[in-house]
């Protein structure tokens, strides 16, 4: 009777730990918030401490920030570093924590934040950052950070986060050997490729890689498209709910991924990416479409760019660069204000951006930064950054507002099993009525 | 429980406080005793599911609490989502599944376990021992073994019984019973210890009396044995129910709601939708079908339970 009891007990209990526990917890933050703001103090730089928030906690990602705190600590030996990390793959534990301490009123002095609505649909409009435009505007970065970016980082006039760091997520993938022995190059157009697949399947049968665990990479799949199909300024408008999901240029993106679906992994939901890029390694691949931090992946298994594998960017993206930017921004009410703006400086500074992205995989905000330190395929980004269209991630945040993103997530996990083109077009409108309209 | 029970001290000075006065020791000390818990699950149970239940109807979305109040909008824009659709048919389904693979195994277990056999305490710890691996533990190691690649597939192939060969999590029509496979697994051994209990609860002399009067082994079973084991089985039932109804973690490891929503459930829908989404009314909404649907098992036990209760 007594284990009955306890069930019983733990039932409620949990009932309310879960749903309340939220709800009262942030209700109790903002009051904490109320009492933070108006306590906090400045330090003068030079002294004190300087807490930098991120989810760089393994590999090249840690190797990277500790790069960057190196150069920050030769030019203020003073001041302690804390490295306020929380690992998680995407920052999803980290924004989690993120929130309770912005709500809470002790937010670190600085946090990383992809480029765009990640922060500007969230806290900015919570009104809890410090614009930047006058630190952008006094060291100069409108000569060296491309237009496109800083209009991703900026809304109502002002910039909100400062760029480190640039990800591409339209590359192509392939396995050399393989390509070269069936007397094929990268191609450049949808039709091409679809083409190049369907002759690969008869010798490779499942010739392009997907690991769609999460669903999040076939959301990649359906930007990269979208950008393929309608071009970079159609792209802005349908991601910004200007233009409409039930659009002629969606319902081609979505049917190019109907068909690459013919041509994949049968196990795909059960791969995550890097188990897709295991399969171009094993030869039971040739191609993948995925960000350049798989370049991190095939370097990390012994495997040579431009010898082993080569990249280019997604079929019919030519010309057009998706971005996936790390920025670090300013919290209103940082304990360590002036510390967390000299921060800011070394993260948008040509040595800072140079000691970090080649330990991190990507290539620098800045264009600015010697390309020479870079591995080959790096160079190349580096070279189509500067001149190619930007346009920012809707999957990773850039673009869209989260609640959107999270919706397209799940209705793209729909369109893996039913392929119904249509309907998912309308879902996808649907999603941009109630979340990209407000 | 054992804050209830007055120390040895109070029951010397019983004598003495036998007046009638309202504010004797013996009346007040039991109050004060049971009253921080009460207060306190005043607070943290009660007054949450309040304050979810209120959420619920207001306009909260985005990372500031918008106490605006909207009716039930929230719940209307919530059954009207395919994904929370899916959701309750899932979870009937899993709920279903899940309570007839640990009943069945649980009893049969328990029966064979029962017969006292060399050996019967050996398995008995066996079957027990998955009870104490937490569900991540389970998920993450069912994964791997549903994996197409290198998993049972490959172990049917090597013995020659392709046939039974299958997509397991990546097929939407089999990923939920793989899901309730790896669920059944951990939990039937529960099951078995309470079947186990009740039939070691039945006093031999019921059996053997029914045996005088000619009934065979079966009928002893079908007549005497199982109308003992009900309240067993009820209480067996309202325990896995509601851990069924609120899966969270084994989905979040296994299949994480996929593919497509073919293993989504009430529980993880609620975490992504207020905590990746930022829809805080509309997660408070699922919190509190979520509930409701818990309650529904529950009060019923509950009643029976206090109407069992005055009766005794």
């Amino acid at each position: 009777m007594g284990n009955e009891r306890w069930s019983r007990r733990q039932f409620v209990g949990r009932a309310g730990k879960t749903a309340g526990g939220v709800v009262l917890g942030l209700g109790l933050a903002d009051l904490l918030a109320a009492c933070g703001a108006s306590t906090g103090t400045t330090a003068a730089s030079g002294t004190g401490n300087l807490e930098i928030f991120s989810w760089w906690t393994a590999g090249g990602e840690a190797d990277g920030l500790k790069e960057m705190f190196g150069i920050y600590s030769k030019k203020y030996p003073s001041v302690k570093i804390i490295n306020a990390a929380v690992a998680g793959g995407a920052g999803t534990n980290a924004k989690a924590v993120l929130k309770t301490r912005m709500e809470g009123g002790k937010p670190p002095d600085s946090f990383q934040v992809h480029a765009g609505q990640e922060l500007i649909s969230t806290w900015v409009k919570a009104d809890k950052m410090e614009p930047l435009t006058s630190v952008w505007n006094s060291e100069g970065w409108d000569s060296t950070i491309p237009k496109d970016l800083k209009d991703i980082v900026s809304s109502n006039g002002q910039v909100w986060s400062v760029p480190v760091n640039v990800h591409r997520g339209n590359a192509l993938w392939y396995n050399k050997k393989l390509l070269d022995q069936n007397n094929l190059t990268a191609p450049t157009t949808m039709d091409e490729f679809l083409s190049q697949l369907g002759k690969l399947k008869t010798k490779v049968p499942a010739p392009l890689a997907l690991g769609s665990q999460g669903n999040w990479q076939v959301q990649m799949l359906l930007e990269n498209n979208i950008l393929a199909a309608g071009g970079p300024d159609f792209y802005k408008k349908v991601f910004s709910g200007q233009a409409s999901f039930t659009d002629a240029n969606v319902k081609q993106a979505l049917s190019w991924i109907k068909s690459m679906l013919n041509y994949v992994n049968s196990d795909h939901p059960t791969l995550g990416w890097d188990d897709a890029d295991k399969r171009l390694i094993a030869g039971s691949s040739v191609f993948n479409i995925m960000g350049d931090w798989a370049k991190g992946y095939f370097t990390a298994n012994n495997w040579v760019a431009n010898t082993d594998f080569g990249a280019a960017p997604s079929p019919g993206t030519t010309g057009k660069y998706v971005i996936v930017c790390d920025t670090f921004g300013l919290p209103k009410g940082a304990a360590d204000r002036d510390n967390a703006v000299a921060w800011l400086k070394v993260c948008g500074s040509e040595e800072g951006q140079a000691a970090f992205n080649p330990k991190k995989g990507s290539i620098p905000a800045r264009t600015d930064v010697p390309a020479s330190i870079f591995d080959p395929i790096a160079q190349q980004f580096i070279a189509e950054f500067k001149t190619d269209a930007l346009v920012p991630s809707s999957a990773h945040g850039s673009a869209t507002p989260d609640a959107f993103a999270s919706g397209v997530n799940d209705e793209m996990g729909q369109f893996v099993i039913n392929k119904d083109v249509d309907k998912t077009a309308s879902n996808l409108q649907k999603l941009s009525d109630e979340f990209l309209k407000a | 429980m054992a804050t209830a029970t007055a120390p040895p001290v109070m029951v010397e000075r019983l004598p003495r406080s036998r007046s009638l006065s309202p504010f004797s020791w013996d009346r007040v000390t039991p109050i004060l005793m049971i009253a921080p818990s009460v207060v306190l699950i005043a607070i943290f149970v009660y007054g949450f599911i309040g304050r979810t239940a209120y959420t619920s109807l207001t306009a909260w979305r985005g990372v500031v609490p918008d106490y605006t109040f909207v009716g039930l909008r929230n719940y209307i824009r919530l059954f009207g989502t395919e994904k929370f659709q899916a959701d309750i048919v899932n979870t009937i389904h899993f709920t279903a599944f899940f309570l007839a693979g640990c009943l069945i195994l649980g009893l049969g277990a328990a029966v064979l376990l029962d017969q006292k056999l060399r050996g019967s305490i050996f398995f008995q710890n066996v079957f027990m021992f998955p009870l104490a691996i937490s569900f991540i533990v389970t998920g993450t190691v069912w994964r791997w073994i549903f994996n197409p690649s290198y998993g049972l597939n490959v172990l049917f192939h090597n013995l020659h019984l392709d046939f039974l060969q299958s997509g397991w999590l990546t097929k939407p029509s089999s990923a939920l019973n793989s899901l309730t496979i790896a669920a059944v697994w951990q939990m039937s051994g529960f099951c078995m210890a309470m079947f186990l209990a009740g039939l070691r609860g039945i006093p031999e002399e019921l059996r053997e009396a029914a045996a005088v009067d000619g009934a065979t082994e079966f009928q002893i079973f079908r007549h005497v044995v199982f109308p003992l084991l009900r309240p067993i089985t009820l209480s067996a039932v309202i325990i896995l129910g509601h851990i069924s109804l609120k899966i969270f973690d084994l989905v979040f490891v296994m299949t994480f709601g996929g593919p497509g929503y073919a293993t989504d459930m009430p529980g993880l829908n609620m975490f992504i939708t207020t905590f990746r989404q930022d829809l805080f009314a509309r997660g408070a909404a699922i919190a509190t079908v979520l509930l409701l649907m818990v309650a529904l098992l529950i009060v019923p036990y509950l009643i029976w339970n206090l109407r069992g209760e005055t009766e005794r």
